[in-house]
């Protein structure tokens, strides 16, 4: 049970991680060639207390990652002989039954943008632009050319899908796996769950399709 | 048959039940026709029947596991057409009857799966890991003495009704059976939470909920991904809730715990 309990913190510790990196990627609606976007990005390169957020999160993936890989493994042990006849959807939810591989598609999904934005901005390879006499990597830039592609955007729109199921079960999840419910407060925490789950997704999602169908 | 229903036809079905001799050996699924099976029988009397049948052909009858056959004992178990204790909700399977079939059904019929339950035998399995989760903390302890008035010490309303509503798990593993994790977490959690929120069992709730859980991996039982199939195919609907509980007296138990081992 030790595990699953790192599983639910660093899960809802990613969710808030989700909501920070959504709402600095909103600036690329921003009608300004990319300044705001590219001045932030920037500041998350550089801030010492955004650098130190970066290893967290990183440790924050890396347990949440490993404890999913042991604790599915040792599923998948509990249950040596599966049955012949099996009727698992009149008793539960897909997501629920599926969380390991919505995991993996967000991870591979994780390792693509990252190797497409992130080890670019972090250790360079990107364009230099400038603005207001200072020079700036043109970050922006690379999204803008990313999201022409189409296979790459539809890459990005699976990915939330598998994100918002992740979300819809995990959230409401990780507040049970803590032990916290009760009557008064369960119902929000789950309609909460949900919203979030599909705002947040959809929010991510709207980017690469925005840029796809409106930016050429 | 005394209060038969005189318009219930008799069914023509065919059972797949899962054969297997013993542990080391590898089962199959066996297919056997049946006829003429009235829908006012139970699932057990049908099988009972099948059993009259082999038993008269000189081969060897199905084995499965019932008791009381009034759905206090747990005994029954078997995993029908892909659910604990069949399709019907809150019904173990000795309480579950024919007329929920149609005639010209194929009934799958299958043990628990879970390497904590090793099958024995055709659809009887080994449920003693939860003898020894049970062992393990699921009691109090009480000195003997003079018999203590009853209503003595008092217990409000609602907890009484929920520590009664979690002792009403029979034990019987449908939780298992229906968890694609194979946790016994309901299970454990009916047992811990019933206790726990009794005074009497106060005494013991930190090493209990350790020494349960711990036991509870040890017999090599999954973890719970909170799909809840346990509480939907529980045939006395052991809530989720007592999960919920469990992990608090978990959570609380090891962050205070004496117990560093
Ligand atoms: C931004 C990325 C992610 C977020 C926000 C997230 C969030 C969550 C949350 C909140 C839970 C529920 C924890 C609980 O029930 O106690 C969870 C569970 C889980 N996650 Fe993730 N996760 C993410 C990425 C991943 C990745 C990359 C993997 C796999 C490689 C993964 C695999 C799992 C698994 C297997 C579970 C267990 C399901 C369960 O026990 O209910 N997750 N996640
Ligand atoms: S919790 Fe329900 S399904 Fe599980 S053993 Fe008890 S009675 Fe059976
Ligand atoms: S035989 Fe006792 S509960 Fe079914």
């Amino acid at each position: 049970m030790g595990r699953k309990i790192v599983m639910s913190i660093t899960g809802l510790f990613l969710c808030s991680f989700l909501v920070v990196h959504l709402i600095g990627n909103l600036q690329l609606f921003n009608n300004d060639g990319g300044e705001a976007f590219n001045i932030y990005s920037r500041f998350m390169g550089t801030n010492p207390i955004i650098r130190t957020m970066e290893f967290v999160l990183l440790a924050g993936f890396a347990f949440h990652i490993y404890d999913a890989l042991v604790l599915t493994r040792r599923n998948k042990a509990a249950r040596p002989i599966g049955y012949a006849n099996n009727h698992p959807e009149q008793n539960s939810t897909w997501s629920s039954r599926n969380m390991g591989l919505l995991g993996t598609v967000i991870l591979v999904f994780l390792i693509i943008h990252l190797w497409n934005f992130f080890v670019p901005a972090r250790f360079g390879g990107l364009e230099g632009v400038v603005i207001d006499d200072v020079e700036y990597e043109n970050l922006y830039l690379r999204v803008v050319e990313s999201f022409q592609v189409w296979w790459y955007v539809a890459i990005y729109v699976v990915a939330m899908f598998a994100l918002a199921y992740h979300l819809i079960h995990g959230f409401q999840s990780a507040f049970q796996t803590l032990g916290l419910d009760h009557k008064k407060y369960t119902p929000f925490i789950q309609m909460f769950g949900y919203a979030f789950s599909v705002i947040v997704c959809f929010g991510f999602a709207i980017i690469p399709l925005y840029f796809f169908f409106f930016f050429r | 048959m005394a209060g038969s229903n005189p318009n219930a036809k008799p069914m023509d079905l065919t059972l797949k039940v899962w054969r297997q001799k013993n542990r080391e050996t590898a089962g199959q699924l066996v297919t056997y026709p049946m006829k003429g099976i009235s829908p006012d029988m139970s699932f057990l009397e049908m099988l009972d029947v099948l059993n009259d049948d082999l038993s008269v052909r000189g081969e060897e009858p199905i084995a499965f596991d019932h008791d009381c056959r009034e759905g206090i004992c747990g005994m029954c178990s078997l995993f029908i057409n892909g659910r604990a204790h069949g399709p019907e909700r809150g019904t173990t399977t000795c309480q579950l009857h024919m007329r929920h079939f149609n005639d010209g059904d194929t009934i799958t019929i299958e043990p628990w799966r879970a390497a904590a339950f090793p099958v024995h035998k055709d659809l009887v399995v080994d449920r003693s890991a939860f003898d020894r989760i049970q062992q393990a903390g699921g009691y109090i302890s009480v000195n003997t003495g003079g018999v203590p008035d009853a209503n003595e010490i008092p217990i409000p309303k609602i907890i009484a009704d929920k520590a009664f509503d979690a002792a009403t798990c029979i034990g019987c593993g449908a939780c298992v059976a229906a968890c694609k994790n194979a946790s016994a977490i309901l299970f454990v959690s009916a047992k811990v939470s019933q206790m726990s929120m009794l005074p009497q069992g106060k005494t013991e709730r930190k090493t209990r909920v350790e020494n349960m859980v711990a036991q509870m991996d040890i017999e090599g039982f999954g973890s719970c991904t909170n799909t809840g199939a346990c509480a939907a195919e529980c045939p006395v609907g052991i809530s989720l809730e007592n999960i919920n509980m469990m992990r608090r007296e978990f959570i609380s138990a090891k962050a205070t715990s004496e117990n560093l081992a």
